[in-house]
């Protein structure tokens, strides 16, 4: 038995990859949850935002790449970011203005907004494939670990190594920054008071006089940054293909409906759920487990529970079982 | 202009864009056009049975779909007989001691009152049933993957004729819509969206990894056809002079035989399916379907089983795009999971459906035509497009490159921009309901 080992190689394999993954979930979910509550529609379009926020931030950084900027350890893309974030708010606005207002004066059915989404998700998608192709694209540069496995074997002399990637922490230190700001403007600024009025009760909201068109606005603003945020980080993290952000849409639904549609606070928990279901359920145990047990029931089998090709089932399952045992979701979102 | 009139003319409108590809490009562009359309109208058809009847949002119409190309090769090819007697037993004990888990699970849900007890037995059901599983599962499995994995690896099928399985392809989607609607229906709609995109992802990764069931991503190819074999008819002496006398080219015209044959049995398939359909939608079963779609609640009040009746129309439609999904893959010829794309195979049924007019089946049929029409047509188009925009650049420029590279992404683009003008300024499509 020897149960540091066993931490160490549960922390670097497990708690690590779900803790990044799980903030990158949070965000997109963050997104998709403000646009159900202000614009009671959920968006399709949201995993093709994220990709295209991404798409302009990889355009930008591979830009100042050429120019020879770099932020020294951290990834050019930080610098990078706030033109990402630019560009997808005036894609959203844009979108807002010519597509989704058509449909909000005549106050249609939410179903028919999910359509619309549809649609624009496949322009999104157009878009980005047509300008920067269906591939894969590298942009991560700078430091590539905080604490690499050998650094970490030396400094503890554990069998076991634990790596930090650079971008895990930046994922981190991102997401916290991120929320706290806009828990902070959500609850404490009087636009986003305003923001959480309408969604809790729109006639309300009107008649106390806040102009809709505002708050729609502002909406779609900062879920065009949180889009582009999650997008760039999932893509420092991992690896920018279109096609993968498509994908993305079930986790990042799972984790918003999970949590309870409408929801910011849901939408976190339910993004860190949801990630941490599936790199728990598609890992291979056998080590944790060998190091964990007495030799006597060290396992022989690898104790993977799914194959890493179903991750998408574990999201799934999960948000089956939320759906028969507790449909508002975990934190009472909307539920009509 | 009166509807038919309207109706009439889209419909020559159509079968003149089809005529024209076969004039200026080829027979055989046209008459694959025609066949895939077909299949398409099918889809379009099951998926405005569940939108334009009923107001149910899916889109997992590509799970349905791949199901349906699974059912051709369970019923179509050969078993594998060595594949069965090393792991036949093993897969069917592990999938039925699966069902019994979840069964049991079920009946524990219905008989325990709610409270730790329930949770605790519930929990020991699932995971002695899940280690049971795997304990049968594992081994047969890989045992069933180790026979001659190059060729076979699989268990096979049940070599029957692969016209079974359009309606076998059905049965299995109306299954697997089934326990989607159990567990979404009469919740609010955009679960059920998010419920059957996450199903369709599920029986594409199920498809792509479960080697044992259909090869995988190695794909099963040479599934038998029902209409003959090209090379047969070049070498049967009284086809040769047929075509001769016809005035034809033996290749083409066996080719060309062979498609005319599939467009024929498609659409046998397609009218059978619009009648029932159009009388499904005239019938009072049709307009108590109307009535709930466009007030649930007045619909309720008069007594009619909401969700029953949702839960009967999603599984309906369903099964219709299993079995077009199985007559695509007999199209084919083979099974390539890899090629199941969810923009391809649920959201352009989705743009056929809008643009065609929810709600009216001979509009899901024409939306199909012309919408497949405008997917295989707009890449030359763009191609000549981009040739005219490019034409002024300097040769070698990376913009044009790029530009002329791009060319291939600009169907996704131009379905987009279609949806949104049709849901814009024709909101209830081309063919509008009456």
């Amino acid at each position: 038995m020897d149960l540091l080992n066993a931490f160490v190689a549960l922390a670097n394999f497990v708690l690590i990859p779900a803790i990044a993954y799980g903030a990158q979930l949070a965000l997109g979910a963050l997104g998709v949850t403000l646009i159900y509550g202000i614009l009671r529609f959920s968006n399709f379009a949201h995993g093709d935002t994220m990709a295209f926020g991404a798409m302009v931030t990889i355009l930008v950084t591979w830009l100042l790449q050429g120019w020879g900027v770099s932020l020294g350890p951290l990834p050019t893309a930080l610098l990078a970011l706030p033109f990402g974030i630019l560009g997808a708010m005036a894609l959203v606005l844009i979108t807002d203005r010519t597509v989704y207002r058509f449909y909000r004066k005549q106050r249609v059915k939410p179903v028919i907004l999910v359509i619309v989404s549809m649609g624009v998700m496949f322009i999104y998608n157009g878009l980005v494939r047509f300008i920067i192709g269906p591939d894969d694209q590298r942009f991560a540069d700078g430091e590539r670990f905080i604490i690499s496995v050998r650094d970490f074997k030396a400094l503890t002399g554990l069998d076991e190594g634990l790596a930090i990637r650079t971008t895990q922490g930046l994922t981190l230190v991102t997401a916290v920054i991120t929320v706290a700001v806009l828990f902070w403007f959500l609850n404490r600024t009087r636009t986003g008071k305003s923001m959480r009025a309408y969604s809790d009760n729109e006639d309300l909201a009107l008649l106390s006089g806040i102009n809709p068109e505002r708050v729609v606005m502002i909406t779609w603003l900062i879920v065009a940054a949180l889009a582009t945020i999650a997008g760039t980080l999932y893509g420092l993290d991992k690896t920018f293909k279109p096609f993968t952000y498509f994908q993305l849409l079930l986790p990042v639904f799972a984790s918003a409906i999970v949590g309870g549609l409408g929801s910011p606070i849901g939408a976190i928990a339910g993004g860190f759920l949801i990630a941490f279901s599936e790199v728990g359920i598609t890992y291979a145990w056998k080590k944790v487990a060998t190091y964990a047990l007495p030799d006597a029931l060290a396992p022989n089998s690898l104790l993977q529970l799914l194959g890493t090709d179903y991750k998408f089932a574990v999201s799934f399952v999960i948000l089956v079982i939320v759906l028969l045992v507790r449909p508002t979701g975990l934190f009472k979102g909307k539920s009509v | 202009m009166s509807q038919s009139l309207r109706s009439t003319a889209l419909f020559v409108f159509v079968v003149a864009l089809i005529l024209g590809t076969g004039f200026v490009q080829s027979w055989n562009s046209a008459l694959l056009i025609l066949n895939m359309g077909l299949v398409s109208a099918l889809m379009a058809l099951g998926v405005n049975l569940q939108w334009g009847f009923a107001g149910l949002f899916n889109v997992g119409v590509m799970g349905f779909v791949a199901l349906g190309g699974l059912a051709t090769v369970i019923i179509s090819m050969p078993p594998v007989r060595a594949a069965w007697a090393v792991g036949g037993t093993g897969v069917l004990a592990a999938l039925a001691v699966g069902a019994a888990t979840i069964a049991l699970a079920i009946w524990l849900t219905r008989s325990i009152p709610r409270g730790k007890l329930r949770a605790v037995a519930m929990l020991a059901v699932l995971i002695a049933g899940f280690v049971l599983y795997r304990l049968l599962f594992d081994p047969a499995t890989t045992a069933i993957e180790k026979i001659d994995p190059a060729v076979t690896g699989y268990l096979g099928g049940l070599g029957l004729p692969i016209v079974l399985a359009w309606p076998v392809g059905g049965l299995l989607a109306a299954g697997a819509a089934w326990v989607i609607g159990k567990i979404a229906l009469g919740l609010r709609s955009d679960y059920l969206a998010i419920a059957t995109l996450g199903i369709a992802e599920i029986i594409i990764a199920v498809l792509k990894n479960e080697d044992w069931l259909a090869r995988g991503v190695k794909n099963v190819i040479g599934l038998p056809r029902p209409v003959p074999y090209e090379i047969d008819l070049q070498n049967d002496p009284a086809f040769v002079a047929r075509a001769t006398d016809l005035g034809l080219d033996v290749t083409t015209a066996s080719t060309l035989y062979v498609k005319v044959g599939y467009g024929l049995m498609f659409a046998v398939v397609l009218v059978v399916v619009l009648v029932l359909a159009q009388l499904a939608l005239k019938s009072p079963w049709g307009r108590m379907m109307r009535a709930i779609r466009d007030n649930e609640v007045a619909a309720r009040a008069m007594g009619k089983d909401v969700t029953r009746r949702h839960l009967q129309i999603f599984v309906l439609g369903s099964a219709i795009c299993g079995m077009a999904g199985a007559m695509m893959t007999t199209l084919d010829g083979q099974l390539t999971p890899a090629s199941y794309q969810p923009l391809r195979y649920t959201f352009l049924i989705w743009v056929m459906v809008i643009v065609g007019g929810s709600g009216n089946n001979f509009g899901a049929v024409l939306g199909g035509m012309l919408i497949w029409f405008l997917w295989v047509q707009v890449e030359p188009i763009g191609a000549a497009v981009m040739d005219l925009v490019t034409s002024g650049m300097a040769d070698g420029s990376d913009l044009k490159i790029h530009l002329l590279n791009s060319v291939a992404h600009m169907r996704l683009l131009t379905m987009g921009v279609i949806l949104l003008v049709v849901l814009r300024f024709a909101p209830r499509g081309l063919l509008p309901e009456r």
